[in-house]
């Protein structure tokens, strides 16, 4: 199942900001160290590279630490000055697949239905192919040189830029700005310009790192069996030919070039993967923690000390950034009670409820003065299995909580079998009486249908059975009923104030309507900017004009409700 | 110019076998503002889409601003969708990341090139029409709170001058109060321009909010329509009379009822 997610207050700036990392930081470097050694080493060492000596076939010795070839030539410089020729071929292969694989991703994006499945399939019978082998075909026809070897590795290389902005393009053109810009009139290809190119940089940059390194290696092949640069012009590849045969006399020869081809390829893919890194925001967000705060006074009245959850003084902060998202809420629920939490998104609603359940999203940390569910410290080591039991949860959207590939019966049990050491019968009956308490129609085939078998409306009731399946203490719902049409809203309510009435189940009900909250709840937490502004004990008072707090009153003008004409007379 | 901008007459919409849309009906006179009301699925949305010309109609007669829509040229047809606009739903995927506001706009008023330099005045003039400052043309969306992202999406839908304006679920992503600034913002407009507009919601409080017409759909089919007043007062359909009775605001809201 998900977990609560601290969509409302990750900052959109902060999601956009770029996050350097290690690897790509050691990537750069390297690779800025590769391509000055391509500038200068030509000029310093290119003599020296040429110069025929009498010391041939060195090993390594004072002068010549990486010896000499079968000619005398000293294979540090031959290194050193190989790298030119070696990441300009590489370069170059890498520059031309992408613009022609880029271009031909667009241009099937671009085309009519059946040239574009055409095109696809295209795309993939060249992928299946091994790039590899694609290259030394193409090299072989083409006949040996640099300039042909680049063609082949570009010509082998196609086809995964290729699919991968028939991919991006696909998806991006499903986002509105796309069908909006289309609406309006805009020309085929400069949609293609201007909306979907811009937007496909992140990952095509990505791409292009890895097919590099990919470029480099190949060409190096190419050169190896001597399908690439000719005498006298060498690349990692030919050196490497060249001192392989010696690899029973003079090893050392071949220390060179292998290390280069390492060092050059390893640096483009630490790129990569620091920039993959760095556009995933969650890949490198710090592992969420719940911390004790102790010796501060409790915000609550020792009346409530023996309430069922008492939190005090939740306090949650942002780890990366330092900043507040929820300061000091705190705040009970009684045993067969309904709490409301309302607000904004970006209140902190959410946040507040994920600390109760222990089910932080990383990057954030909590403390808390108190968090006691019964008699259990929630702050201690509490073994899974016993949260699972006692506190049941239930999401706003059930279409993405259930898992489309597997039976509700299948995934719905997991809970019961993992976490309360049922067998698979006993789950599968546990899951059937909790289907009837619901009053799902026809439960027993419910729990052999998928979820896309179902209402939305009927998937939110099994979320609900599966999370009062386990007869929990406490059910957090949040904003259960968002998703879902106002008719179906209403027989999910209905659901839950049933089962609170029947077995005393208590409520934690986060939502953003009002209106819905001042229907099913017993008193309601009004929260502005991680804060509870107002306490509302009594549902009668939850209106414009007897709520105390401005930012209730707000919140509550706001709240669009149906006029009927005897209201309006 | 005709009274009646908008007219639809049975109008069929097939998805394959299912049959989306059934015999609708809607017509809507200049000036005037229509609500379409319905669960997920009824087939609002498809109704809107029917009504730019993105979904073809297997049967019945689509007339909007003079032009037969389903009979419309590829050049008729595009020129019809410059006089009508759409306002899409998602104020986060409705904007490109990576173009400035006033990029956006500039493309809504010159689709080929695109130039901001000759609208900029007009850019400025609507990003304050719809509560922005003008000098925030130059920003990107990610800069935007959802709100004014929905502004923007409106100034963009509007600043074309538009004889037909759908707005498609435009605040249903909305917060509350942002959602009731948003409301707001569109009955001044409607006001002062007196926009002819088709209003889909599954919100009925919001569509009484803004519409003078309410037609209610049911699995495609129309089950009741009329002027907003008489519908949400003396409702004869059980279906639009269950849709006012979930209101948790209403009346005859209660919990207690035994689920259906």
């Amino acid at each position: 199942m998900t977990e609560i997610t601290a969509h409302a207050p990750a900052p959109v700036a902060a999601r956009r900001r770029f996050r350097w990392n290690g690897t790509l930081v050691t990537g750069l470097a390297m690779f800025a160290a590769v391509i000055l050694v391509a500038i200068i080493a030509p000029f310093f060492y290119a003599d020296q590279a040429a110069e025929l000596t009498g010391e041939s076939s060195l090993g390594s010795v004072p002068g010549h630490p990486l010896g000499t070839d079968t000619l005398g030539r000293d294979m540090l410089a031959r290194t050193l000055v190989a790298t030119r020729t070696t990441v300009l071929m590489a370069l170059a292969a890498t520059a031309l697949a992408a613009a022609i694989g880029v271009g031909f991703g667009i241009a099937v994006w671009l085309a009519p239905r059946r040239l574009r499945n055409l095109g696809l399939r295209l795309i993939e019978f060249f992928i299946s192919y091994p790039g590899l082998l694609l290259a030394i075909i193409v090299a072989a026809i083409l006949g040996q040189g640099a300039i042909n070897a680049v063609i082949a590795v570009a010509a082998a290389s196609i086809a995964g830029f290729a699919r991968l902005t028939a991919n991006l393009a696909s998806g991006i053109a499903a986002r509105q700005y796309v069908s909006t810009a289309r609406l309006l009139g805009v020309p085929a290809h400069r949609i293609a310009l201007r909306h979907v190119l811009p937007n496909m940089a992140e990952p095509m940059l990505i791409i292009t790192a890895q097919a590099f390194a990919g470029a480099l290696v190949e060409i190096s092949g190419l050169s190896f069996v001597g399908l690439g640069t000719q005498a006298p012009y060498f690349d990692y590849g030919t050196l490497l030919a060249d001192s392989l045969s010696k690899i029973m006399t003079n090893p050392i020869l071949l220390v060179g070039p292998a290390l280069a081809i390492v060092i050059v390829s390893m640096s483009a893919l630490f790129i990569g993967d620091g920039l993959a890194a760095a556009a995933n925001p969650r890949s490198n967000a710090k592992q969420s923690q719940l911390t004790l705060r102790e010796g501060e006074t409790s915000a609550l009245s020792p009346a409530d000390d023996d309430a069922l959850l008492v939190a005090d003084g939740v306090t949650v902060t942002h780890i990366e950034s330092g900043r507040e998202l929820v300061s000091d809420v705190s705040f009970t629920i009684r045993r067969g009670e309904i709490v409301g939490i309302v607000g904004e998104s970006g209140s902190g609603k959410s946040l507040t409820a994920s600390v109760a359940s222990r089910l932080l999203a990383d990057g954030l940390s909590a403390s808390v003065r108190r968090l006691t569910l019964g008699d259990t410290d929630l702050t201690g080591k509490v073994p899974p299995a016993e949260l699972a039991s006692r506190i049941g949860l239930v999401y706003q959207d059930p279409g993405t909580a259930l898992n489309p590939a597997l039976t509700l019966g299948s995934q719905l049990s997991d809970v019961l079998r993992t976490r309360m050491g049922m067998n698979r019968r006993e789950a599968r009956r546990a899951l059937l009486a909790a289907f009837k308490d619901v009053l799902m129609p026809d439960p027993e085939g419910r729990l052999r249908q998928n979820p896309h078998e179902l209402s939305g409306g009927m998937n939110q009731r099994a979320m609900i059975a599966s999370a009062m399946s386990v007869k929990p203490e406490l059910l957090i719902a949040d904003e259960p009923t968002t998703a879902l049409d106002v008719t179906v809203q209403r027989e999910v309510l209905t659901l839950i104030n049933r089962l609170n009435t029947e077995r005393g189940t208590a409520v934690l009900f986060i939502s953003h309507d009002l209106g819905v909250v001042r229907r099913l709840c017993d008193r309601v937490l009004v929260m502005q900017r991680g804060q509870i502004v107002e306490q509302i004990d009594d549902m009668d008072n939850l209106t414009v004009e007897r709520a105390a707090h401005p930012y209730t009153r707000q919140l509550l003008a706001a709240t669009p409700s149906v006029r009927l004409e005897e209201d309006k007379a | 110019m005709s009274d009646t901008l908008v007219n639809v007459t049975d109008l069929n919409v097939h998805f394959g076998t299912s049959h989306v849309l059934q015999d609708v009906s809607v017509s809507l006179g200049t000036g005037r503002t229509v609500g379409v009301v319905g669960e997920s699925g009824s087939g609002k949305s498809t109704l809107a889409k029917a009504l730019v010309g993105v979904v073809p109609a297997s049967g019945g007669e689509i007339w909007v601003d003079g032009l037969d829509v389903r009979l419309a040229t590829r050049r008729e047809l595009a020129q019809y969708r410059r006089r009508i606009q759409m306002i899409p739903q998602d104020p986060f995927s409705s904007l490109s990341p990576r173009r400035t506001i006033a990029q956006t706009l500039a493309e809504a008023i010159e689709p080929g090139r695109g130039r901001v330099r000759p609208y900029q005045d007009r850019i400025a003039h609507w990003l304050e029409r719809v509560g922005l400052d003008a000098s925030m043309m130059h920003r990107y969306p990610h800069e935007f709170s959802g709100g004014q992202r929905q502004r923007i999406a409106i100034a963009r839908g509007l600043i074309i001058d538009p004889s037909f304006v759908i707005a498609d679920e435009i605040t249903s992503a909305l917060d509350v109060s942002v959602q009731a600034q948003v409301l707001e913002l569109l009955a001044d407009i409607r006001e002062s321009l007196g926009l002819t507009m088709m209003f889909i919601s599954h919100n009925l409080a919001v569509v009484q909010h803004v519409s003078d017409d309410v037609v209610v759909l049911y699995r495609g089919v129309v089950v009741e329509a009329g002027p907003v007043a008489q519908i949400f007062s003396s409702p004869q359909h059980w279906y639009t009379k269950a849709l006012l009775e979930a209101d948790p605001g209403s009346p005859g809201f209660t919990l207690d009822a035994p689920a259906a």
